[in-house]
């Protein structure tokens, strides 16, 4: 699998796309997280309105073996979430960095610690 | 410590499997999707590396007296080349372990215990042999397990063997040549499914392996891991020990009491834990507190091992032991311990999913059940 290199990761294994003009990024799950956690059976999502912050959990994400808190790569407003993943989560797992985003966020400020591809790729050693 | 290593690692990794810490052992969690292996089984069939299983041989001649003595069933009446599940439980009715016994000849028994629990079974069966003509070899290492599980199953193997597979009944097994390799093949399985499980040296695992593999293709097989294992037995109802079983538990807390048998006439009829296990079957008789059942959520959150149960109310009245996500159910079910008063099929409760109320129904186990 490859880390496209126009996003940026989280140690959480978060992606970010880079704000568009109206200063909006895209969350999901790496595709290295998805493969860790298996199959993706229910997505929880925080709401359209809500306020997220880089580095807290904002949603769960459940396999068919745990739980796992979704964490934000970063702080600002949700302005849109992923109703296809919510009905079927499997997306997650087939099209991790495409169809399977989660939210989109107006971003205030982006987690500080943030990766290249490359250092991603690294720090998962795949 | 290192994890061991099954005879058959290196293809696992080939293979691309997602591998885990199971009992001290690295095996393969699942290959691709477990969802996918876990419908493969249901529908054709799957492939399983069990080596981590602990075989343990019981040989001489008052083997089947020993094991009357030491485990809860009776052994000396199974006949030659039959299977039965049994447990081994402690003085005071506390189940060690849950276990199949297979008499591979009059005076010869295989004892096959989960991973987590062979040192302890293979412990407490030395310890019990004291004082009986018969000898418990640890076989741990002579032994890889392989299983070939699902309706496809009896169609594969008899494309690898002449062995008589219409006359290897359920929970019997035969010494036979599959893919020239020389095996104990077991009409045994863990997965609610049509199956057999062979008992290899691990030298022939992998030629066993690559055999089962070619002639399962055309029927759809795949190599499937322990994480569809255990959603299929939960389906199937099974229990797994540390989650529905274990030494705070007896055989009837645990709705098994048929395992133990008192009509033993071996021994003078006593074995290790009969005055405990009477007691248990005696207040199970007359008022069990609590009930293993079943239940069936029409949510999507998963009720996991651990969570609580609770009334109507919110009051607590069991606890989850295995829940996942059902393949075939397509929705989340579990097994539980429910107060008596809470367990009768149909009833509502809910389970607390971390800090929220999920409704739940509880159901007569097993969930699923094949067509025979």
């Amino acid at each position: 699998m490859s880390n496209p290199q126009n996003l940026q990761y989280s140690k959480e294994h978060e992606w970010l796309t880079a704000a568009d003009a109206d200063g909006v990024s895209t969350v999901g799950i790496t595709e290295h997280a998805a493969g860790a956690l298996g199959d993706i059976v229910y997505v929880d999502l925080p709401a359209v309105g809500d306020t997220v912050t880089a580095g807290e959990t904002c949603g769960e994400l459940e396999s068919t073996k745990s739980v796992s808190d979704l964490y934000s790569p970063a702080s600002g407003e949700v302005v849109a979430v992923n109703e296809d993943v919510v009905a079927e989560p499997a997306k997650v797992n087939s099209e991790a960095f495409t169809g399977g985003w989660l939210f989109k966020v107006k971003v205030t400020e982006a987690q500080a610690d943030l990766m290249t591809a490359d250092e991603y790729t690294a720090f998962t050693g795949s | 410590m290192s994890p061991r290593l099954t005879a058959l690692d290196a293809l696992h990794r080939a293979l691309g499997a997602t591998m885990t810490d199971f009992a001290g052992w690295d095996m393969p969690l699942r290959y691709g999707s477990e969802r996918e292996e876990h419908l493969a089984v249901r529908t054709k069939a799957g492939l399983f590396d069990l080596s981590h299983m602990g075989e343990i041989t019981v040989s001489g001649p008052q083997a089947g007296e020993l094991l009357d003595h030491a485990l809860v069933g009776f052994i000396s009446a199974l006949g030659v080349l039959r299977a039965r599940y049994t447990m081994i439980c402690r003085e005071d009715g506390g189940i060690l372990d849950d276990l199949i016994v297979y008499r591979t000849a009059d005076d010869e028994y295989m004892v096959v215990a989960n991973a987590s629990n062979a040192q302890v079974v293979l412990d407490a069966l030395t310890e019990r042999a004291a004082g009986f003509d018969a000898v418990v070899r640890d076989d741990r290492d002579a032994y890889a397990l392989l299983a070939v599980q699902g309706p496809a199953a009896n169609a594969i193997l008899s494309s690898v063997t002449d062995a008589d597979l219409p006359g290897l009944k359920y929970y019997a097994l035969l010494p036979a040549t599959v893919a020239g390799k020389q095996v104990w093949l077991a009409r045994t399985g863990y997965t609610g499914e049509d199956g057999f499980e062979i008992f290899c040296t691990p030298a022939d695992a992998e030629h066993l392996w690559h055999a089962l593999t070619e002639a399962g293709a055309p029927h759809g097989l795949v190599p499937a891991g322990l994480s569809c294992r255990d959603t299929l037995r939960l389906e199937a109802g099974m229990p797994l020990y540390g989650h529905e079983l274990d030494t705070s538990l007896t055989p009837f807390d645990a709705g098994l009491g048929r395992v133990v048998r008192f009509d033993k006439t071996t021994n003078g009829g006593d074995f290790v834990g009969r005055e405990a296990l009477e007691a248990a079957a005696a207040q199970a008789e007359a008022k069990a507190p609590r009930k293993l059942v079943g239940l069936v959520s029409e949510g999507k959150r998963v009720p996991r091992a651990e969570y609580a149960v609770v009334d109507a109310e919110g009051n607590p009245i069991g606890r989850i032991t295995s829940g996942a996500p059902s393949p075939t159910l397509g929705k989340p079910i579990a097994i539980a311990y429910l107060d008596a008063a809470h367990a009768a099929p149909g009833t509502a409760v809910a389970v607390d999913v971390r800090g929220k109320h999920e409704p739940v129904e509880v159901v007569a186990l097993p969930f699923y059940k094949r067509a025979r």
